[in-house]
């Protein structure tokens, strides 16, 4: 087994008010191998984009990461200092964010967004930055490039910035790309292509992505293992197959029933009762227990453990769905 | 471009017009300049020639068409008083106004914006926040007591720098300007800096406005995302963004400081436009005020379009097109 590329144990990232510290992200484990795509799905207020910025030391106050390791290619992250750290962002790990719209910046030209990212990190003449982003735009599909490069945001349509983001994402090759929801903001003909482009240049040039999603079937058609959010903690994962058809959790089985890909044409939509328990109001032992169909007395009082399974699929429930139950 | 122009040209003279019937009628409302220009012991005779021959005999409108077609012409009339064209006694003060204001403003801008910066990246520090109460300070004090606290220190306790008046003065391709002998600088620097304050106060207040909001802005997340140092966000991500409200503030200043600085001009004894307007409003020298009107009313729309123009090249989402704006 190869060392991984990212490791991520008992992450806990907390928000101050004035009444406390509430966590966002409450014990996150994680691994990524190298050149592997892993799929972070969950819900609105999952903890889920938050872990995105806990992961490159992103996060402002009021938010603090209060524990726990994030070892990239073991280096302990939490250590790092400011300067070392903007060296590995952009750089070794790059990120590409949910509205491309908001995120590039409407006074400057994509050209110089774009050379900016290659600047900061090696000595290069601006030529040759502008000659490495325009080809960047071309390989994500953007048609002449050089006269794109000179053109500001708001000249661009949503897929074509959010393709400027993944082509600045990859200018330094990365070993691995944290992709917050990049496509939820686009239509679905948009959304499959990048989807496709994005596999392709991952397994061209052996980048690991972390795609934080709330959709499954974007999971299931793009990453080899998923990690399933809920409530700050990870509840299920294993590999897209095994976590997507025999799903052990409780929530993972209620998210699938709740997909219209997986549900018969004509039959209705299974949804999950209730709605995921707010930063300030997570319930006693299994923060999943009031909205399950399986809970058992114990789950108000133990937070149940991850269980680890033969293939390397682990969950924490109590009382998992038997093995084989159709989703 | 070229309809975007025009369009700003007609709406230029609309403006014009009107200000030329507000400040005429404003101007005849005052009082009669006669009492003020003739002297006591004339005979009736001679005084209803004066009367005659400054027109100022005919009924107002008829003074206005008057006054209109010449100014259509490009004369604004003679000074009652100094009996010398109006536009040509304004334009030699322009200069010494010219360069004070000039002076204030880059004052203003070169100490208020990294101020503002400082002030904005961090708003709870110890600094940051005596640099905002210090705006407090620049904004409210009345500038006739700025002027004569600057005087009072730096003139007479410290001896350093002259009370009043204009210093040694060079032409430059036919303009005499103070701005490049150390006498003329010395001369320059309370007025200025006078002028400066308030100025200062409001670019420190606005940018530092605008960086708040800035940093909070998805495009400064994804840029630290990418690694880019913080010296080089704020240089460019930020700054960018927020020089646009800068740009048009201090444009607006820049107008009003040329047109309406009496009150520091006549406190350092500048002579400079404002001290003249305030003369012949004394003197109810009526040419010369309408005419200074309408020359300040010309800079304003000038400054604007300029304003404009700059916008346009600060911010690529802007276009200048001939449709209503």
């Amino acid at each position: 087994m190869t060392s991984p590329l990212l490791e991520v144990r008992g992450l806990r990232t907390v928000f101050h008010d004035l009444a406390g510290a509430w966590p966002a992200v409450d014990g996150v484990d994680l691994v990524v191998q190298p050149g592997e795509i892993v799929g972070l799905v969950g819900e609105s207020g999952s903890g889920k984009s938050v872990t995105g910025f806990s992961l490159v030391q992103l996060i402002d106050a009021p938010g603090e990461i209060v524990s726990g390791d994030v070892l990239f290619k073991g280096e302990d992250l939490r250590r790092a200092t400011e300067e070392r750290l903007r060296h590995l962002r952009g750089d070794r790990i790059a990120m590409i964010f949910q509205d491309p719209l908001m995120t590039l910046n409407p006074v400057l030209t994509i050209g110089e967004q774009m050379c900016e990212a290659i600047q900061e990190h090696r000595p290069c003449s601006t030529q040759e930055a502008m000659d490495e982003a325009s080809r960047a735009l071309a390989r994500v599909g953007i048609s002449s490039p050089q006269a794109r490069l000179k053109q500001y945001p708001h000249e661009f349509s949503g897929g074509m910035r959010q393709r400027v983001a993944i082509a600045t994402a990859l200018l330094n090759r990365p070993d691995l790309i944290i992709a917050d929801e990049p496509t939820t903001a686009l239509d679905v003909t948009i959304q499959s292509q990048i989807l496709f482009e994005v596999q392709k240049l991952s397994r061209e040039t052996g980048t690991a992505v972390l795609w934080i999603t709330h959709d499954l079937a974007v999971v299931a058609e793009l990453a080899d293992r998923v990690a399933v959010m809920y409530a700050g903690r990870i509840v299920e994962t294993g590999t897209v197959d095994d976590v997507l058809d025999r799903p052990r959790h409780p929530y993972t089985l209620g998210l699938l029933g709740s997909s219209a890909a997986t549900v018969a044409p004509g039959e209705r939509l299974r949804q999950i009762n209730g709605a995921a328990p707010s930063i300030d109001a997570r319930p006693s032992g299994c923060p999943f227990r009031p909205r399950c169909e399986r809970a058992l007395p114990v789950c108000a009082q133990i937070d149940p453990p991850p269980q680890v399974i033969s293939n390397g699929q682990s969950y924490r429930c109590h009382n998992p769905v038997p093995e084989g139950a159709v989703p | 471009m070229t309809a975007y122009i025009l369009q700003r040209l007609i709406q230029s003279v609309l403006v014009l017009l009107a200000v030329s019937v507000v400040v005429f009628l404003a101007v005849y409302g005052i009082g009669d300049p006669i009492e003020l220009l003739v002297p006591p012991q004339v005979s009736a005779a001679e005084r209803t020639a004066m009367i005659q021959r400054l027109g100022l005999d005919l009924p107002v409108w008829q003074q206005y068409l008057g006054f209109l077609g010449k100014a259509l012409k490009g004369d604004l009339g003679l000074s009652f008083v100094h009996g010398v064209p109006a536009v040509d006694l304004i334009l030699a003060r322009l200069p010494a106004t010219f360069e004070l204001v000039l002076l204030a403003m880059s004052l203003a801008a070169i100490i208020g914006i990294p101020l503002g910066l400082l002030a904005g990246l961090n708003p709870e520090s110890r600094p940051s926040r005596a640099i905002m109460a210090g705006t407090i300070l620049g904004f409210s004090l009345p500038s006739f007591w700025k002027g004569m606290m600057l005087i009072l220190l730096f003139s007479v306790f410290l001896g350093w720098l002259p009370t009043a008046g204009r210093g040694e003065t060079v032409s430059v391709l036919g303009i005499p300007t103070s701005l490049l002998t150390l006498d003329g600088l010395k001369h320059l620097a309370l007025p200025a800096l006078n002028l400066a304050i308030p100025n200062m106060a409001l670019m420190i207040r606005l940018v530092a406005a605008g960086t708040t909001e800035a940093m909070t802005q998805d495009y400064v997340k994804y840029a630290r995302a990418k690694g880019v140092r913080r010296k080089r966000i704020i240089g460019r991500h930020v700054l960018r963004n927020i020089l646009i409200p800068v740009v048009t503030v201090a444009g607006m200043e820049f107008g009003s400081l040329v047109a309406f600085s009496t009150i520091t001009e006549t406190v350092f004894a500048w002579p400079g436009m404002g001290k003249l307007l305030i003369d012949s409003i004394y003197q109810l020298d009526r040419p010369v005020v309408v005419a200074y009107v309408m020359l300040a009313t010309l800079l304003f729309v000038a400054v604007n379009f300029l304003v404009d123009i700059l916008y346009a090249a600060l911010d690529p989402r802007v276009k200048l097109t001939g449709e209503m704006a």
